[in-house]
């Protein structure tokens, strides 16, 4: 690339001033305008989807708040202070997890949380920002394509967190976090040998893991899906009325407020991981396609930020962050339109919820401080 | 993309990156159609299919509850039926105004307030649209009532529903348990679609021990609906399957026969096949009426079991745990031969009281305050169980030493719970010097090897294990685990073998010889039970201490409260030859065991004797044999 340029799409001179303030404070505007207008579109779906209680919608929004101020902290680190702390902040991480296998707290046969002094937190919603930056940190200046070893090891990077959540045990996490670290080893150029070697031994391994890995409610849960009239009274609910909900919106949506099936209690979890059912019942597809549209832009302009940095660190790091978000969203919309199991992935920046949203925003945070990484101190 | 190893080549690396994010581009952008895609085809191919779905208020599913498995004794003796009943629920989403609604309900029908209690539980779990029961067992009359008022009453409906009925009163309450409703505290732990229009759950005994084969699976309907929530039709339906019927090995009439021996005195009767290890009667008085708890139990009624002074909620036979005195001198008289310490014919001096060497207190024999002597000059292994003398099991005990007692006792199930197919059951306590340092923390003192030794001190052990270790002498050695269950859809129900002592088989003729001297013999301490006996049995009593005696005290029975005498126990198995019945017999705080013996002989009595043969269990040698 030649000599960098600094512009924004659709830069106004009336938007100079604010511009040049956005870029003191290390904040990318139009990513920031298109997170908040979604925030601001889940907060209205909320307030239908919480069955119209308004305290929700302003706890929800404190969490927004706080979420926004994590952003802004993230957003003023040096990218290679980033890329210095990463081996220590991965560390901390794994010994984080490594203590919730012997001290955690949790329900339901799941340990998943640490509890310091009363405060109560889950160490694998640090290792999803932990891994892209260990694994970028890791690959990053020793030449890309990676070497054979430097797969090896980064794979080693991937699974040792990865286990220690598979184990509390949190599928869901375990292969989202796996992913975020592999996304890195992705865009780093691994060979198309390994990337098919790879899907094959996933094919392979797929019976054995079916027949030993998985625990029954996990095997219940893909059973469901394939058929969800299996259980109508059980875990199959959840999708026949989700689909319900989305199906019976059709493309008007029934309208604010009006959604039968949420308003009614049919919808379980309708305000957390089934939102985006709500959304669609009452908003139709027009609805869905505005949201997916957004979600859209958002990842496109996380991928711009990505092909623009200047050090292969940090784009490394906004690729896989952005290519993460995008896992989220897909998963999510896939599991409450019955297409994937159902794993307790929320729709990013709609659904309630305090810790992924500011988990969340703090990524962003991270891809800001890449996308105003000065560009003189890399060495061409 | 070729492997050769390059140095840092910055626009090669971003070339590399630019390439694989536009690759990510595109894998996202098809993955996204995909979803919209799937979206339109909900939202506008099968518009009209969901948006039919979503019409709720018309199409219901209802829960069909399966049938719960009936119990029945060994000869076909209904112990838990199903009746009918009638029950009034509750549509929430059907009423406009609950409040007023339960308002006009309580003007006509009583409801009481744990019913509304129950009520309000439930209406947070409940589904949409799913019926809420606040009253079971509607009369005539109220359901009458209910009939004529239904049109100002909409939301409220009126189900027949099957319902657990105990038909023996408080015969078999210990003995198979009872069902109760689900409380909040089961409905978290449930697989709740699995419960979905089902009431109740085992709470206790063989009943909550065998719900998940009682229970059955649930079945369900879609139903279409009027305005007012009456079904109009049924759109598709798959039956329940009910719950498995259960088979006890329990005997009707020999389960009587106990209680009746038993009668007002509180205590306990197990008695088991020694072939089988089937449990043939299994009684504690006082019992209750299962019936109490089907629906929930009044306050008043639950107050006045729960402090009743005889504690009939107790099951004496598995939860109480009883010092088993010297109904174990026969087993610590095998361990001796075992051990090899002793030879039947070993004899031991006997001037009434036994001194440990070098200690000066005198621990005494129960004889030495009625004759002020000893049983013998010296005593041996026969006069010793048949006579129950004291001062042979202090020698044998202080020789055996505390562990290897503890060693050889085990085999005869004591000590550890024997797995019977019930709730609540207790462990009793096997003592040793390793059991008193981890419980107590304290070390052993010799003294307290001979109160072992005569099943007193720490020993402690239920009416159930005492059963066991009878059927255990019975069988020359096998111990089974007892069980309950004989068969279950037809199939036969196996009780394991859990251990065998190996003995040889003059040692066990003369512990069998001395058993049945107990009765059989002008000195045995319960032969005023073998008058006019028709078959032999092999037996030995037990007297339990409540309180200590101080050193020297005067033990005067008629002074000591009614609440602090001895227990009174008793095993035997029969007929000596060949035996069929094993049991154990104890009576609270009935001073001794010669008001424990009358009790098994009455129970061995109707197994042995009894006159019309049971229809399946006509065998040709004259007595019933486990079919």
């Amino acid at each position: 690339m030649g000599d960098y340029v600094r512009q924004m799409p659709g830069e106004r001179a009336g938007l100079q001033d604010s511009a040049s303030l956005a870029r003191r404070l290390h904040l990318d505007l139009p990513l920031l305008l298109l997170l908040l207008v979604v925030a601001g579109l889940g907060l209205v779906v909320l307030y239908s989807a919480s069955g119209q209680q308004l305290g929700a919608v302003i706890r929800q929004a404190q969490y927004l708040l706080v979420a926004c101020t994590v952003l802004l902290v993230a957003a003023q680190i040096d990218v290679q202070r980033y890329a210095r702390w990463a081996p220590w902040l991965y560390a901390g991480g794994v010994l984080l997890l490594v203590a919730v296998v012997f001290f955690g707290v949790g329900a339901k046969g799941a340990q998943r949380w640490l509890s310091i002094g009363g405060f109560r937190f889950q160490p694998s919603e640090i290792m999803k920002l932990c891994m892209p930056l260990m694994m970028a940190w890791f690959l990053a200046g020793r030449g890309l394509p990676p070497r054979f070893t430097l797969v090896l090891g980064s794979l080693a990077i991937v699974i040792l967190p990865a286990g220690l959540i598979l184990v509390q045990p949190d599928l869901g996490t375990s292969l989202l976090i796996a992913a975020s670290g592999l996304f890195v080893l992705f865009l780093a150029g691994i060979g198309w040998r390994y990337i098919g070697g790879a899907v094959l031994l996933a094919v392979l391994s797929a019976w054995p893991a079916w027949m030993y890995l998985l625990k029954d409610y996990q095997r219940q849960r893909i059973l469901t899906l394939l058929d969800p009239e299996s259980d109508k009274l059980g875990a199959g609910w959840n999708i026949i009325q989700s689909k319900t909900a989305i199906g019976s919106g059709g493309w008007e949506g029934k309208g604010w407020l009006q959604g039968t099936q949420s308003q009614l209690d049919f919808l379980p979890e309708g305000h957390t991981d089934f939102i985006i059912a709500v959304l669609a019942e009452e908003f139709g597809l027009r609805g869905v396609l505005i949201l997916l549209a957004l979600y859209l832009l958002i990842l496109l302009r996380g991928f711009w930020i990505a092909a623009n940095a200047p050090s292969t660190f940090g784009r490394l790091v906004a690729g896989s962050l952005t290519l993460t978000f995008f896992v989220y969203i897909f998963v999510n919309m896939g599991m409450v339109a019955g297409l994937l199991p159902v794993v307790g992935v929320p729709l990013p920046l709609v659904s309630a919820g305090g810790t992924s949203l500011v988990t969340l925003m703090a990524g962003f945070g991270v891809l800001m401080a890449v996308a105003t990484e000065p560009r003189t101190v890399i060495p061409r | 993309m070729p492997e050769s190893i390059t140095l840092k080549d910055p626009g090669r690396e971003s070339r590399i990156f630019l390439v694989r994010t536009l690759t990510a581009v595109l894998i996202a952008c098809a993955l996204l159609a995909g979803i919209l895609y799937r979206y339109y085809n909900l939202q506008i191919r099968d518009y009209e299919t969901y948006r039919t779905q979503s019409e709720r208020n018309r199409v219901q599913l209802q829960p069909l509850p399966p049938k719960r498995g009936l119990i029945y004794d060994r000869n076909g003796v209904l112990l838990a039926d199903n009746r009918p009943s009638h029950m009034l629920s509750i549509v929430r989403e059907r009423v406009e105004d609950l409040d007023a609604t339960l308002e006009a309900l309580r003007a006509l029908i009583p409801i009481s307030e744990s019913d509304l209690e129950t009520f309000h539980q439930k209406l947070g779990h409940r589904r949409p649209y799913e019926a809420v029961p606040l009253r079971f067992r509607l009369t005539e009359e109220e359901r009458a009532l209910l009939a004529v008022n239904r049109h100002r009453l909409p939301g409220v409906t009126v189900d027949a529903q099957l319902l657990r009925h105990y038909p023996h009163d408080a015969l078999f309450s210990h003995a198979i348990g009872y069902v109760g409703r689900i409380n909040e505290r089961e409905m978290q732990a449930l697989d709740q679609s699995a419960y979905r229009g089902t009431f109740h759950i085992g709470k206790v005994g063989v009943e909550r021990y065998y719900e998940d084969v009682l229970h059955g699976e649930v079945g369900y309907q879609n139903v279409e609906t009027n305005a007012h929530g009456r079904v109009l039709r049924v759109l598709e339906r798959f039956d329940p399957r009910p719950g498995e019927d259960l088979v006890l090995h329990l005997d009707y009439q020999l389960q009587q026969a106990a209680e009746r021996a038993l009668g007002e005195q509180r205590g306990a009767v197990v008695a088991i096949d020694p072939a089988t290890g089937g449990v043939l009667a299994l009684v504690s008085t006082p019992g209750f009426d299962s019936n109490l708890f089907v629906n929930g139990i009044s306050t008043e009624d639950y107050a006045a079991l729960r402090d009743s002074p005889d504690v009939p909620l107790f099951n004496r036979a598995v939860q109480g745990q009883y010092p088993p005195g010297s109904t174990i001198k026969p087993m610590m008289a095998l361990a001796g031969l075992q051990a090899g310490l002793i030879t039947p014919e070993t004899t031991v001096p006997d001037p009434g009281w036994y001194r440990l060497p070098g200690d000066s207190r005198r621990y005494r024999d129960w004889i030495l305050k009625i004759r002020g002597t000893g049983h013998a000059p010296r005593v041996d292994l026969h006069m010793a169980i048949a006579e129950s003398c004291d001062v042979y099991f202090y020698d044998l005990a202080r020789r055996l030493t505390i562990d290897r007692m503890h060693e050889l006792l085990a085999p005869y199930g004591l000590g550890e719970r024997t797995g019977l197919d019930t709730t609540n059951e207790r462990p009793g306590v096997l003592p040793s010097t390793r059991w008193k340092r981890d419980h107590l923390g304290k070390p052993w003192y010799p003294g307290e090897t001979l109160s072992a030794g005569i099943g007193q001190g720490y020993m402690l052990t239920t009416p159930v294990q005492l059963a066991v270790a009878t059927s255990v002498l019975a069988t020359r050695g096998v111990q089974r685990v007892p069980q309950l269950l004989k068969s279950v859809g037809g199939v036969a129900v196996e009780a394991p073998e859990v251990s065998r002592i190996e003995a040889s088989p003059e040692h066990w003729d003369a512990i069998f010889e001395s058993m049945r001297a107990v009765v059989h013999s002008r000195r045995g301490t319960a032969r005023k039970i073998g008058e006019g006996m028709q078959y032999e049995m092999a037996s030995k009593t037990g007297t339990a201490q409540v309180i200590g005696i101080a050193q020297g005290a005067i033990y005067r029975e008629d002074e000591v409260a009614e609440r602090h005498r001895n227990h009174g126990l008793f095993i035997a198995f029969a007929p000596i030859e060949a035996p069929t019945i094993a049991l154990a017999v104890i009576v609270e705080n009935g001073g001794g065991a010669s008001v424990a013996s009358p009790i098994a002989r009455a129970v061995l009595d109707d197994w042995l004797l009894r006159e019309p043969p049971q229809p399946d269990a006509a065998a040709s040698e004259g007595v019933p044999v486990d079919g």
